[in-house]
């Protein structure tokens, strides 16, 4: 998968300092970023790579573990007063799984020479972003199906094709939270499913819902083509693959068949079939709500920025407690002691991921199983 | 069925208690281990509710005074050292229980045996914060053994034997569990430097006794939210 072993890598870093012909080297270098991504082949941490490629990567894949981190809160909301104890567990394990992505998505930023802990620290302060959609709150029940049916629905459209994107870290953790999204993704339209044949006031709850989370799903895919900062570099750099606007109609045409099969309406009178092009046609999005939610106006930014500092800052003793017993434990090692690397003081590494994936997956089937 | 009740009730409460953590634990590994252990509580619940009556009726739609569940699983989280402290004390209790059920021959034993590999992992995650706490800094030194004294008056409870549990081919003796919970936990907060309390387990201070159904004040307000959209609409599926 990689374009280059690491052995390869090497030799060819070292080789430009040896000779000294800094500008040939340079421009060697460039033509072998180019040419693996122009080939489809992944660049690797150990690559060389244009520093404005590592900085966009490194901005993307931030907003993205924020994303999973603070849209545990919309959801979590639900998690107590989850109405059956099946879908309390089916919830539970959704919130945790977030937290697993959240975690691979931190793992591959720190390939590129970032830490976690910067990276966190930087959303508390405001400096990094993540998704809008997040800023909207869950009212009902039958927000947490709207959620995994529409937002997930969106995020998957959104990230399989990056799945094939030429960062290999990057490429390689979506391919897993993939999986894990689309079994969410069905479960959220079950939930709307159950509700919409249920009762009258069910299938109320179930309209509503969907009425107040289509329309925040379209502004997922980003503004339109036309006023897209980053799109044009990144489809050359084969970090993205489509446009939002592409995306988003594809998501549209996903969408129509399924609130169908739903029996739930979209709440856009102007969707209709284009037979010459193909495709759905549908209304415009509010892109000045779009824009007062990226400002920090939206109904919720306030309150999950509050909750995620709070929960980091008041959680700081544990993970001080942590670092404390790690530093005093590793100088007088025990076969009865823990592990010294406690997992609160150590950066992510690949080996924590796969073993936290493992159990996440490992709930998701047990949740499966007994559902 | 009583049995069952007590048994299902202390999995279904303290999971809930542990699903409030859920966006706001002090790192990222400690959101996916609660929500884990929560997961695993919240399957063993399904399992011995279902044993006793329909799983959903007996969540949703008993009243206070019919859960089961001990007083020490239905106390609230507090900080992260008081939520270590009541999976300390319960998880030692639960893992030296299933195991004695699952050697047993009684009714319990097949869930016991199945449910023991995951209270072992409950038990292990829980002592090694009380030791990270216990031996870390000053502040989470002090913070865990406040809890350890105001949880403990909550431990009795956990050895009072229970109808259709205890008896002759059970494989429980709640003497002999008191004891051999006792050593475990007294090594466990000796190593974390910390002291485990030495007044009564439990007695007059308390509201009642949760197997009988008598509660602490916090728990109504917990099943109120638990209980509130399902009986909001009666008779609905999910």
């Amino acid at each position: 998968m990689a374009a280059v072993t690491a052995d390869q890598t090497t030799q060819k870093t070292l080789g430009t300092v040896d000779t000294g012909r800094t500008a040939d080297a340079e421009a060697d270098r460039v033509a072998a970023f180019d040419a693996t991504v122009a080939a489809d082949e992944r660049i690797e941490p150990r690559d060389w790579m244009p520093d404005a490629y590592r900085a966009t990567l490194i901005r993307q894949m931030a907003q993205h573990a924020h994303s999973e981190i603070i849209g545990m809160q919309p959801e979590a909301n639900w998690i107590t007063r989850a109405p059956s104890l099946r879908r309390k567990a089916i919830l539970m394990a959704k919130v945790q799984d977030e937290a697993g992505h959240g975690m691979y998505l931190y793992s591959a930023a720190e390939t590129l020479g970032t830490s976690r802990d910067e990276l966190l620290d930087k959303l508390h302060a405001g400096r990094q972003r993540y998704s809008s959609i997040f800023n909207y709150p869950t009212l009902t029940w039958a927000d947490v199906g709207a959620i995994g049916w529409l937002v997930d629905g969106a995020a998957i459209t959104n990230q399989v094709p990056l799945c094939r994107c030429s960062y290999g870290p990057y490429a390689r953790a979506m391919v897993r939270i993939c999986k894990e999204e689309s079994f969410h993704q069905r479960q959220g339209y079950e939930l709307l499913l159950a509700l919409s044949r249920g009762t009258a006031a069910q299938h109320a709850m179930a309209q509503d819902a969907v009425n107040r989370w289509w329309w925040p799903s379209l502004m997922m895919f980003g503004p339109p083509d036309d006023a897209s900062s980053h799109s044009e570099q990144s489809m050359a750099w084969k970090i993205k693959r489509h446009s939002n606007d592409e995306l988003r109609r594809r998501f549209v045409d996903i969408c129509v068949p399924q609130a169908e099969a739903l029996g739930l309406e979209l709440p856009d009178p102007d969707i209709r079939w284009n037979e010459e092009l193909g495709r759905h046609e549908f209304g415009a999005i509010d892109w000045s709500e779009f824009q007062e939610v990226l400002k920090g106006n939206g109904p919720c930014n306030e309150q999950r920025i509050t909750q995620r500092r709070r929960a980091h800052e008041e959680g700081a003793w544990v993970r001080e407690a942590a670092a404390a017993y790690a530093a005093k434990h590793a100088l007088k090692p025990s076969p009865s002691a823990p592990p010294a690397a406690a997992p609160a003081s150590s950066p992510a590494s690949a080996s924590a991921s796969d073993q936290s994936s493992a159990r996440t997956a490992a709930s998701a089937r047990h949740v499966e199983e007994t559902a | 069925m009583n049995a069952a009740l007590a048994l299902g009730d202390d999995a279904l409460v303290l999971s809930h208690r542990l699903g409030e953590w859920a966006g706001h634990a002090p790192v990222l590994e400690e959101e996916v281990a609660l929500a884990n252990i929560a997961l695993d509580l919240l399957g063993q619940a399904r399992v011995l509710l279902s044993l006793a009556g329909d799983e959903d009726e007996l969540a949703y739609l008993r009243e206070e005074r019919a859960f089961r569940n001990l007083q020490l699983v239905e106390q609230p989280n507090g900080d992260f050292a008081h939520t270590i402290v009541r999976q300390l004390y319960f998880s030692v209790y639960q893992h030296l229980l299933y195991e004695r059920l699952a050697a047993g021959d009684g009714a319990f034993a097949p869930l016991a045996a199945k449910a023991v590999k995951e209270v072992a992992y409950h038990r292990d995650h829980a002592e090694q914060w009380v030791l990270r706490l216990g031996d870390g800094t000053e502040e989470s030194h002090g913070r865990t053994q406040a809890g350890l004294d105001a949880l403990w008056r909550f431990t009795g409870e956990m050895f009072q034997p229970v109808e259709g549990l205890d008896g002759p081919g059970s494989g429980v003796d709640r003497e002999e569990l008191r004891t051999t919970w006792l050593t475990a936990v007294t090594e466990t907060v000796e190593r974390a430097t910390l002291n485990l309390p030495t007044g009564p387990q439990s007695g007059g201070w308390a509201a009642g006794a949760g197997r009988q159904g008598l509660h602490t004040e916090p728990f109504g307000r917990m099943i109120a939210e638990m209980q509130h959209l399902h009986r909001s609409h009666p008779g609905a599926s999910w």
